[in-house]
């Protein structure tokens, strides 16, 4: 039964939990149908979450599904696949693009909902021998074009187009769909430019004038402002502020953003003056090509025996910086280290320099996880420094004694939790894994550190054990550390600066006493 | 990234997107002179392997569309073929209808052996190439196991002729002198000296028909978004593991027919070793057309079929004009044929890499041009 | 909570890993070992000497093992299979042709044999892994045609290079070297003869203690070398080029090093079957040594991307049990020669099951 005076879309107390790890709670959202609602907040406050569950996606089903209800105009509906959910009218332009290349616009935009006539041949075989009927391709296509309002060309090979246009083609797609009542939009102005993205906005204006209900994800906030009717702001699993768009403006939708979780203000680091120390490496012109956290023209100083974080959301490019110059992705520009230029793209240089790297690729990079903890904590010192060698005059061997001294020695420093030094590493979760990882570079006795989002994917124990670990290293041993995160409290509680990176490029550094409203302010200035 | 425009026009890229035809346009005109052969002798070995091989040649063709790579397993095709032909020739249906009935009846085989090397191909996706090479090798172990030990004893033989002396298994080598190209005859018309076998041609004009029509219709259009990215295709709903095994079986299954007109041809065949070369051959005939792993059409095949064959005919004689030895002609072409599915292969492979090692160099250009805009 | 379930069921998968043979053995692997006990067991009762058949195997295991053995570089690197080992073979058989053409006889031309190989396995190895680097990924497909070409290739070579000695060539044409050569007054048991002890001495049948030795020797330097800087790097490669890469490895340096090893180890690992075979094959015969090679090394218990000295050892016994008995043992018991079929089966179908597994990791 349809009531037609219930909303398009209602959730009602919605909640999540990633084993035991709560991600969402009560999150309760109303939307009429042809409104616009833009929802905000910072990576991991729960808002891709939120729409994986109303789009059924696989995962949330394989992590045990969610708690709460989804109405659909009155009904209560749970979707198993997204294919349940596109039949129910809900549509969703994802932020990777999923579109095949070398099709034109208008097959991307009918793929498998091809129109087709029946020959001789299909009524045999059944309907996949069906021709298509190209002229109906076009037809249809042309239409959801027109739906969208921004003119692009049908008959393009998306190989060919700029990367707006392509944006465009998933959204004519959802458009072409014609039971399509509520479409998401997964940061679509990320990669359009500044005429684009308005076109864009237009666009949406459009669809809601035809009754189409948009939930409309960015952290561009003055887009929001422009184009929604209603904001809802998100942080650490809650809707924290519901507001009407009229009544809010950008500094208060920033400061709901990032506003500092209560229990974490109270520990707030004690904040070191670093003004008078050396710089122990300079950073200039730095650009680094690492897919979807690309910078450019970086310039940073950074002083010796400081703990120097670096923050920004997610793709803005932090994480390009630790990458390029440790000469994991490409990169160029110059870097000084202690006084002398450090070759790029070279990491055997970085390392014999005595710089480490924690990388936040933990499985793909950090580890060696079909081998023991023994191998991937003494690996890089025995190549790096030639370690853990034991010499017989023409040849040397590995020293297994001295390794798996030297493992246990950091099993029990960092509490790792396994079976033994002789343990794979696959076996591990993951906060021991990152204690491997930190293992691994302590092993190499740095000078400087690179940490790259250390507490990603770990539970809240393991998290402040390793923050710690960081902290005792720099302060104990006198080790710059850099530490790369996506979670501001975390870089506020364990770092003296933190520079934040917005649109690949560093948009200002502050001491880590700073207030969480002038770094969410920072974070949000130059988003691409 | 923008695909330059021009590039088409490019005489530099259109002479190294043809290298290998043109290579072979070479090699042949080399060997014309010295192999000494007769236009009407040359025209004739030509057009007869033409029809001979092209069959098989096309059924290599969807595979690729749906980005599988160079199926090595047609083998099992063509010995679905040839069981078909030995059960034929046991019952003694000989002539045209013998042809039919062979095609009919490697129908079911080909679909059964399709599935299987289709489903194996669906674990190991990312190596489907050398996985369907071994697939092709495993198979010709379970075809002995089945025509040298089952025919007789499982499944019924008639006809001594055809039987070892030793009561069971087929003889090494199966005559199919009733049926020895009937196909080929059949409205065969004469020009010039050279026999023209009108029929077999009109029945790969028809193959070819086929095969345009069905890059058309919408299976044909799944295997194409499947070959260019799987992820996109299963979200949109296509049933990627299916579209891939049906991709398989409609190879094999023109594999099969076209080993039936390939053996009609020849009148008789090795019955242990016919295939065993047949799907290096057809795919080296195939990359000499100008095709690629990625990418190949009706032309390639054409033009493949043409330049290789040539090679083929020319490379003994002018072996032995040039160094008194036969053999080396021989080795020759076997080299040859090995090296151009090399080639072709380390092209590929190298290609995927290529495109990745651009974006640096753009980033680069992009930051140099926002500083001097900011001078 | 949920780890404690995590850590419990890894627990619970360990101890069934530890009991169960056929979970920690692989299934076809356990089909295969039972069928090689059940071929010995058989034996006797089908009347089959059995010493006669033990010692059948452990000479074609002395012969074979150092082929399999070259496997084990390239597959501790991560290049996997090395399906390009004719590319090595053609290396020992240009050795072993310029060893018997400069005159050299007995035990000395084997050894001199390896000697005049080994530039040859340096130079076609470097440029194989030279190619290799540049087509990661693609490895096996590529390994296999570059095997394939050469063979061919080496096919004309062996026609026209210069050879003379009488032994090699055609008798009537007097050039152009003969498809088969015999290794008698040569390097024929070259080492087998070595401290050789009588098992059954009326039909020929020794222990080849000799070229046991020689393979213990390059299993225990391939062993040590795993041990040293280098090797331990290699491995690393191997088990993930990223964090290799990382940590200031040279990964393409090391899968070059890796390619020249297998290499070499494949030109002696021909020799070394030639002077037990007593035969020097050439023309289209690499061909076949890489298939029983593949397989060996597979059926010993490697996966694509890991192997052991014992995987060598074990494989190695294994297929060559299944090889020299299944034609007495199968023939007497049903009266058909399905050896070579059933050989031809077990070796592919292992090669598929390596190549179907799921492969965690790695490059895709």
């Amino acid at each position: 039964m349809e009531n037609n005076n219930a909303p398009l879309l209602e959730m009602r107390n919605i909640k999540k939990d990633f084993f035991g790890n709560q991600v969402l709670s009560d999150i309760n959202i109303t939307l009429n149908a042809g409104e616009v609602l833009g929802l905000v907040g910072e990576n991991g406050a729960g808002k891709s979450t939120l729409m994986k569950i109303l789009f059924g996606m696989d995962v949330i089903r394989e992590t045990g599904g969610y708690e709460g209800e989804i109405r659909l105009n009155g009904q209560a509906v749970k979707f198993a696949t997204p294919f349940e959910a596109l039949a129910a009218g809900i549509g969703m332009v994802h932020q990777e693009f999923s579109l095949i290349p070398g099709f034109t616009a208008a097959e991307n935009i009918l793929l498998n909902r091809e129109p087709t006539k029946r020959n001789i041949a299909s009524e045999i075989f059944g309907p996949r021998l069906d021709t298509l009927d190209y002229k109906a391709i076009a037809e249809r296509s042309a239409q959801a074009i027109q739906k969208m309002g921004v003119q692009i060309s049908a008959d393009m090979v998306i190989s060919d187009m700029p990367v707006g246009h392509k944006q465009f083609t998933e959204i004519a797609r959802e458009l072409s769909k014609e039971q399509l009542k509520l479409l998401i939009l997964d940061e679509p102005t990320a990669v359009l430019t500044e005429k684009e993205a308005e076109a864009l906005l237009n666009s949406i204006r459009s669809m809601s004038a035809q009754g189409i209900a948009v939930i409309f994800i960015t952290h561009r906030l003055h887009e929001i402002l422009s184009v929604c009717n209603k904001v809802v702001i998100m942080r650490d699993g809650y809707v924290v502020k519901e507001s009407p768009a009229k009544e809010i403006d950008v500094p208060e939708i920033t400061r709901w953003m990032v506003g500092r979780k209560v229990e974490a203000a109270a520990s707030a680091a004690e904040v070191r003056k670093f003004d008078n120390a050396p710089t122990i490496m300079s950073i200039r012109k730095l650009w680094v090509d690492m897919p979807g956290e690309t910078v450019r023209n970086i310039d940073l100083d950074i002083k010796e025996g400081e703990i120097l974080g670096i923050g920004g959301l997610a793709g803005q490019g932090k994480l390009g910086i630790p990458n390029g110059i440790m000469g994991l992705y490409e990169a160029g520009g110059t870097v000084e280290f202690e006084g002398k230029p450090i070759p790029l793209n070279s990491p055997r240089k970085c390392l014999d320099a005595s710089l480490a790297f924690v990388s936040e690729d933990r499985r793909g990079v950090g580890l060696l996880l079909e081998e023991s903890l023994e191998w991937n904590v003494a690996f890089s010192a025995m190549q790096i420094q030639n370690k853990f060698l034991k010499n017989f005059g023409l040849f040397s061997w590995r020293d297994e004694r001295a390794i798996h001294a030297v493992t246990n020695k950091y099993i029990d420093e960092l509490q790792i939790k396994c079976t033994g030094s002789r343990q794979k590493a696959k076996e591990l979760s993951g906060g021991n894994q990152q204690k491997v990882c930190l293992a691994k570079a302590f092993a190499l006795q740095p000078k400087f550190l690179f940490v790259s989002e250390p507490t990603r994917g770990i539970d809240v124990g393991a998290k402040a054990l390793v923050l710690e670990a960081l902290k005792r290293f720099n302060r104990e041993h006198g080790v710059t550390v850099v530490v790369i995160s996506s979670e501001l409290e975390e870089l506020r509680q364990s770092c003296d600066r933190i520079a934040i990176v917005s649109g690949g490029r560093i948009a200002g550094i502050l001491p880590a006493s700073e207030s969480s409203e002038a770094f969410g302010a920072l974070m949000v200035s130059q988003v691409i | 990234m923008m695909r330059k425009e021009h590039a088409k026009l490019n005489p530099k890229r259109l002479l190294q997107d043809n290298s290998v035809p043109l290579m072979f346009v070479v090699i042949c005109l080399i060997c014309l002179p010295l192999a000494g052969y007769s236009p009407s002798y040359l025209l004739n070995e030509l057009v007869t392997r033409m029809g001979r091989n092209t069959f098989l040649i096309l059924s290599l063709l969807i595979p690729i569309m749906a980005g599988m790579g160079l199926n090595f397993g047609m083998t099992l095709g063509a010995m679905a073929g040839e069981i078909a032909l030995i059960l034929v020739a046991d019952w003694q249906i000989w002539g045209i209808p013998g042809i039919v009935l062979a095609m009919i009846v490697s129908i079911p085989i080909s679909i059964l052996l399709g599935v299987f090397c289709g489903n194996m191909l669906n674990k190991a996706k990312g190596r489907e190439m050398i996985t369907s090479y071994f697939i092709s090798f495993f198979m010709n172990g379970v075809y002995q196991l089945v025509v040298l030990f089952m025919m007789g004893p499982i499944i019924p033989i008639m006809h001594a002729t055809l039987k070892l002396p030793r009561g069971y298994g087929i003889r090494n080598t199966v005559s199919l002198l009733n049926m020895r190209q009937q196909l080929d005859n059949l409205l065969a018309i004469n020009v010039g000296g050279v026999k023209i076998p009108v029929l077999t041609f009109l029945i790969i004009g028809v193959l070819c028909l086929v095969i345009i029509w069905f890059r058309r219709t919408k299976l044909g259009q799944d295997m194409r978004a499947v070959a260019q990215d799987m992820e996109v295709a299963r979200d949109a709903g296509i049933n990627v593991d299916r579209t891939r095994i049906i991709a398989i079986v409609m190879s094999t299954v023109m594999a099969g027919f076209g080993m039936i007109i390939y053996l009609q041809n020849l009148g008789n065949f090795p019955t242990y070793n016919a295939h065993v070369q047949i799907g290096t051959f057809s795919i080296a005939a195939l990359l000499v057309g100008g095709a690629s792993v990625e990418k190949a059409s009706i032309g390639n095949a054409f033009l493949g079929v043409i330049l290789f064959h040539m090679m083929f005919i020319l490379a003994p004689e002018t072996g032995t004009t040039i160094t008194g030895d036969s053999m080396i002609g021989e080795y020759f072409r076997t080299f040859v044929s090995y090296g151009v599915i090399t080639v072709a292969l380390i092209m590929y492979e190298t290609k995927k890499r290529m495109i990745k090692s651009q974006t640096g160099h753009l980033l680069a250009l992009a930051q140099k041009e926002e500083e001097e805009r900011a001078k | 909570m949920d780890r404690t379930d995590m850590e419990k069921t890894l627990e619970n998968r360990d101890l069934m890993a530890r009991f169960s043979f056929a979970a920690r053995f692989g299934l076809p692997r356990t089909i295969i070992a039972g069928f090689v006990l059940l071929l010995f067991i058989m034996a006797p009762i089908v009347g089959a000497d059995l010493t006669m058949q033990i010692g059948n195997v452990i000479n074609r295991f002395s012969w074979n093992a150092v082929l399999v053995l070259a496997m084990v570089p390239m597959i501790h690197s991560g290049c996997s299979l090395n399906f390009g080992i004719p590319l090595g073979i053609i290396a020992g058989l240009l050795g072993g042709t310029l060893s018997i053409q400069l005159g050299f006889t007995g035990p000395v031309s084997f050894f001199m044999a390896i000697l005049l190989a080994t530039p040859f396995a340096l130079l076609a190895g470097g440029g194989y892994g030279w190619l290799l680097n540049r087509i990661k990924g693609g490895e096996m497909m590529i390994a296999t045609y570059v095997g394939l070409s050469s063979i061919a290739f080496m096919c004309m070579m062996w026609l026209l290079l210069p050879y003379t000695s009488p032994t090699m060539v055609w008798g009537l044409a007097g050039k152009g070297l003969r498809t088969t050569i015999s290794l008698t007054g040569f390097y024929e048991k070259a080492l087998a003869n070595f401290l050789a002890i009588p098992i059954d001495p009326a039909n020929g049948l020794y222990f080849p203690t000799g070229t046991i030795l020689f393979f213990a020797v390059l299993a225990l330097a391939v062993w040590a070398f795993f041990r040293t800087k280098t090797g331990t790097a290699m491995t690393a490669v191997g088990s993930n080029p990223l964090f290799a890469r990382a940590s200031g490895i040279n990964v393409d340096r090391m899968r070059l090093l890796s390619v020249v090893m297998s290499t070499w180890l494949g030109a002696v690992g021909i020799l070394v079957y030639q002077q037990g075979f007593g035969f020097m094959q050439l023309y289209m015969a690499p061909n076949n040594m890489t298939l029983p090679t593949v397989a060996a090394i597979l059926i010993g218990g490697a996966a694509v991307n890991k192997a052991s000295i014992a995987h060598v050892i074990i494989g190695t016994i294994l297929y060559q049990s299944v090889v020299t008995l299944t034609p007495t043992v199968m023939t007497a018991m049903i009266h058909m020669d399905v050896s070579e079929v059933v050989r031809i089966i077990i070796s592919n179908g292992m090669i598929l099951y390596a190549l179907t597994r799921k492969v965690k990791g790695g490059s895709k």
